[in-house]
């Protein structure tokens, strides 16, 4: 019946299938078509499952359809000058990235994973190690457009890379897990490639990596990246730290010596395409395991932090781990039932730490939520705001505690 | 007029001394940095600690009364005005830095710290809160907060949206919250993001946690000047196109360099150059910045520089940011009101655009000096003039609206960083359509249903859809 009605509003192109659940799958090509199937869902009371490229949240929220960005994708505006591209949300970010490489540019940011969307990177928040140097998914975003859950659409922000007419509903939407709505287009700010670009790496203990990394931040440098990983994330037998500096050549040359200095550590300096294949593949061993948390803490906490994953997921040093010593984030993948994460996101709580479910199965998001921990008072105003872009819950998105 | 009884209330919350209800006293807050806007609000409160601003909010609101919330008043869009049946809630006593931690480069301040206050106490930690409006010596944090404050440093650094993690709040019905954590990380759905620029009307931030940047250490300054106002806006472009990310990129036209050069401001400006720029360039290292400074150095040349100086030393940089920094002091002397616009446009089309704000000053026969953040296409086309010269003021408000109009026909929006407050509120539609200022009216909602934290502002409510 649903796919009936699919087939009636978008034509038979627009349904793509039935897929392994039994939900059928639309995939809209415009900002129009998918605010028409929205709208129907609301109406309908359909819950309506939001699906990328299906590498990062596996398709598997129970839904009465699944709505598909696959269509909406491709660069729908690049300007090299202005140094600003309008993407659609199905575009592969590996794709947008290499596109934007012709033109010397790029978006100073690696997320973790491999095959994702540019809408499930702006959904999630997911920034990796460049999250040091350049900000996270928030501070590349010029603005989008949103097709709210009730099916109206919502152009937030612009072009411009200085914007603050009306309220920044860009930065709701990125992050919310499409809670609010599906983002159907992005804009971003880009930036020339940097002339030099160098990695450096050393190996050792957790502590003393952790320790030097400290020591590097308090010379007044920060890197590019400032990344450490855990044994699995590397495929190695020791933990390593990154570092990854950009600019140019005479930046780029000052600060490997005040880096080595400063932690007082030899790093060995990675060829440029070994440098490449680390980052890529180091990346995208977060997908090999089923779950992927983020956990925020100051970097002073990190020791603690990384002591709570393992007491409560990692018992046996195994699992993929990366600290983002400057911006005070570890990101865990992994398996790990609900009890677990469940009991790691209190005791996070209680110091300050909150725990995001990045990626998961449904299992785990439909039982713990995206968030699930929030602050007494916020919980009221995230239900309030959803509620008011998504009056009828058509989007199957698990925040968290009802309130 | 507020009842006396609200008044008693208020007077009993903070001390008698600190609620202001007599004309004369209330003359100061009529204004805010805009001086084409005013309204006397029916009083102004003045709490010095937290507790007291709570027991202020629940106060008005248990009365239905509006609240206006107000640092420093050198805000640029008629934010901070409040009409006679609202309370002005003034925040210049909740001024303590709660925390500097340096190790982890945060720290903790109520909302009426000033600006520069914050960067002088992070400097012994070689740290330094990075948005810098020109206002910055009299600024507060929590006013960069509502409006999410620019400056000329943002190129670079970022703006104020971008150096907060995570806020205090009060809501407009009393209730005390906390958004975002130390780390940045948000509890949910970025609230942080959503607040910062909200222009007071989702609340009022009672503790901010920002971040600190390290402070440079290596600090070039490069002064070019132009013939032409369109060969300065190329040289910035081709700048950017090489890789190049300046601290700050500022173009000054040539009225503006005839106004600074004419005022008790000189700072040694070319009177015959199209256009001064400002370029700086920092590091942590000193043979680095250098050899980027004369990279950049040569980029100016090939775009037709007529004469470049660049300065290391901070007494001689001081002398080339000097008639940037005084600028609109300068342009004040021109006429007794001035239109301070605050429109971006695609970096691309500046020299186009910048052409064409010059047409439209002549046809409307108006002075018009350009002042702006040329790397972020944040332009401040200003016009000083008389308001009491109905058919002048009538001119000035057709120019600034066909300005408007250009800027965001090529693109861009109505304001970079100084906010919409009642300025440019009746704007919003020509950049936003009725959904989204729908979606935007729902949110503010959700924050003040009773429409009772600084109302009227933002959002022309006819314009918005649902």
């Amino acid at each position: 019946m649903v796919a009936d009605k699919i087939r009636s509003l978008l034509g038979e192109h627009g349904l793509l299938g039935i897929d392994p659940l039994g939900i059928p799958v639309a995939a809209p090509a415009s900002d129009d078509e998918c605010a028409l199937l929205l709208r129907t869902a609301s109406s309908e009371s359909w819950t309506v499952r939001i699906e990328g490229s299906g590498t990062w949240i596996p398709r598997d929220a129970r839904a009465d359809l699944a709505l598909s960005t696959m269509r909406l994708r491709g660069i729908v505006d690049l300007s090299p000058p202005d140094m600003v591209v309008t993407v659609g949300s199905g575009t592969s970010w590996t794709e947008l990235q290499t596109s934007l490489a012709n033109d010397r540019m790029w978006i100073p940011l690696d997320p973790p994973g491999s095959g994702r969307s540019v809408g499930s990177v702006v959904a999630c928040a997911t920034a990796g190690p460049l999250r040091t140097g350049f900000g996270a998914i928030r501070d590349h975003l010029l603005g989008l457009t949103l097709v709210t859950g009730d099916g109206r659409v919502v152009r937030a922000g612009g072009r411009v890379v200085k914007n603050v007419a009306g309220y920044d509903i860009t930065k709701l939407a990125a992050g919310s897990f499409g809670a609010f709505g599906i983002i159907t287009s992005v804009n971003l700010r880009l930036r020339a490639v940097p002339r030099a670009d160098a990695t450096l790496i050393a190996r050792g203990t957790r502590d003393h990596l952790l320790d030097a990394a400290r020591g590097i931040l308090s010379s007044g440098y920060t890197p590019g990246a400032l990344e450490l990983f855990s044994p699995a994330a590397v495929a190695g037998t020791e933990w390593t730290l990154a570092v990854r500096l950009l600019g140019s050549h005479e930046a780029v040359a000052a600060e490997r010596s005040a880096v080595g200095a400063a932690a007082r550590m030899q790093f060995s300096s990675l060829e440029p395409s070994d440098a490449a294949d680390f980052w890529r593949d180091t990346l995208a061993r977060t997908t090999a395991a089923p779950s992927t948390l983020r956990l925020g803490a100051l970097p002073s906490s990190l020791d603690e932090a990384l002591d709570s994953i393992a007491h409560h997921l990692d018992e046996s040093c195994d699992d993929w781990i990366a600290a983002n010593v400057h911006a005070g984030v570890v990101r865990w993948s992994g398996d790990a039932g609900v009890n677990r994460i469940r009991l790691l996101r209190n005791v996070a709580a209680h110091s300050e730490m909150p725990l995001t479910i990045e990626r998961g199965p449904w299992s785990v998001r439909s039982e713990l939520g995206h968030f699930g921990a929030f602050r007494d008072g916020a919980v009221r105003l995230v239900y309030a705001l959803r509620n008011s872009f998504d009056p009828s819950r058509t989007l199957a998105i698990p925040l968290g505690r009802e309130s | 007029m507020i009842p006396p009884e609200v008044l008693a209330a208020l007077k009993a919350a903070v001390g008698p001394q600190w609620v202001k209800d007599a004309r004369a006293e209330l003359d100061t807050y009529a204004t805010d940095g805009l001086p084409t806007h005013r309204s006397l609000p029916g009083a102004a409160v003045i709490p010095g600690r937290k507790d007291e601003l709570l027991q202020v909010i629940r106060i008005l609101h248990h009365h239905r009364i509006p609240a206006v919330a107000r640092g420093a008043g050198t805000g640029l869009s008629g934010g901070a005005l409040a009409s006679g049946d609202a309370v002005l809630v003034v925040l210049t006593r909740l001024n303590r830095i709660l925390k500097i931690d340096a190790e982890n480069r945060r720290a903790v301040v109520e909302p009426g710290v000033v600006n520069t206050r914050l960067s002088a106490a992070a400097e012994p930690f070689g740290l330094h809160y990075a948005p810098d409006p020109s206002s910055q010596p009299a600024c507060t944090i929590g006013g960069n907060v509502a409006e999410n404050a620019g400056g000329p440093h943002c190129l670079k650094y970022g703006v104020t949206t971008n150096h907060i993690l995570a806020l205090d709040v009060v809501l407009p019905d009393g209730e005390l919250l906390s958004l975002g954590s130390p780390s940045g990380e948000p509890w949910g759905p970025d609230l942080v993001g959503l607040f910062v620029g909200s222009e007071g009307t989702f609340g009022i931030a009672t503790e901010i946690t920002v971040k600190l940047t390290p402070t440079p250490t290596a600090i070039r300054t490069l002064l070019a000047d132009f013939t032409l106002l369109r060969s300065a806006g190329q040289a910035v472009t081709s700048i950017i196109a090489a890789g190049f990310v300046p601290a700050a990129l500022e173009i000054l036209d040539h009225n503006t360099i005839a106004a600074v050069e004419a005022s008790i401001y000189r700072a040694g400006y070319p009177t015959d150059a199209g256009a001064v720029l400002l370029v700086e360039l920092d590091g942590m290292d000193e043979l680095a910045v250098e050899a980027e400074a004369s990279q950049v150095e040569d980029l100016l040349e090939s775009a037709g520089a007529r004469s470049i100086q660049l300065a290391s030393d901070p007494a001689k940089r001081e002398k080339l940011w000097h008639g940037r920094k005084k600028a609109f002091g300068a342009m004040g002397r021109l006429g007794s009101d001035l239109v301070v616009q605050d429109a971006v446009v695609p970096r691309s089309k500046l020299p186009d655009v910048l052409d064409q704000i010059g047409e439209i000053g002549e046809r409307y026969s108006i002075s018009l000096c350009n002042v702006f953040h040329a790397g972020d296409g944040n332009l401040h086309p200003n016009i000083a003039f008389d308001q009491t010269d109905p058919d002048l003021a009538e001119r000035v408000r057709r120019a600034s609206t066909d300005i408007v109009r250009l800027c965001i026909e090529a693109g861009g929006t109505i304001t970079g960083e100084h906010g919409v407050g009642t300025d440019k509120m009746h704007y919003m539609p020509l950049v936003y359509d009725a959904d989204t200022l729908g979606a935007m009216n729902r949110i503010r909602h959700v924050f003040d249903p009773l429409e009772l934290a600084n109302p009227g502002k933002v959002l022309p409510v006819h314009s918005c859809r649902g």
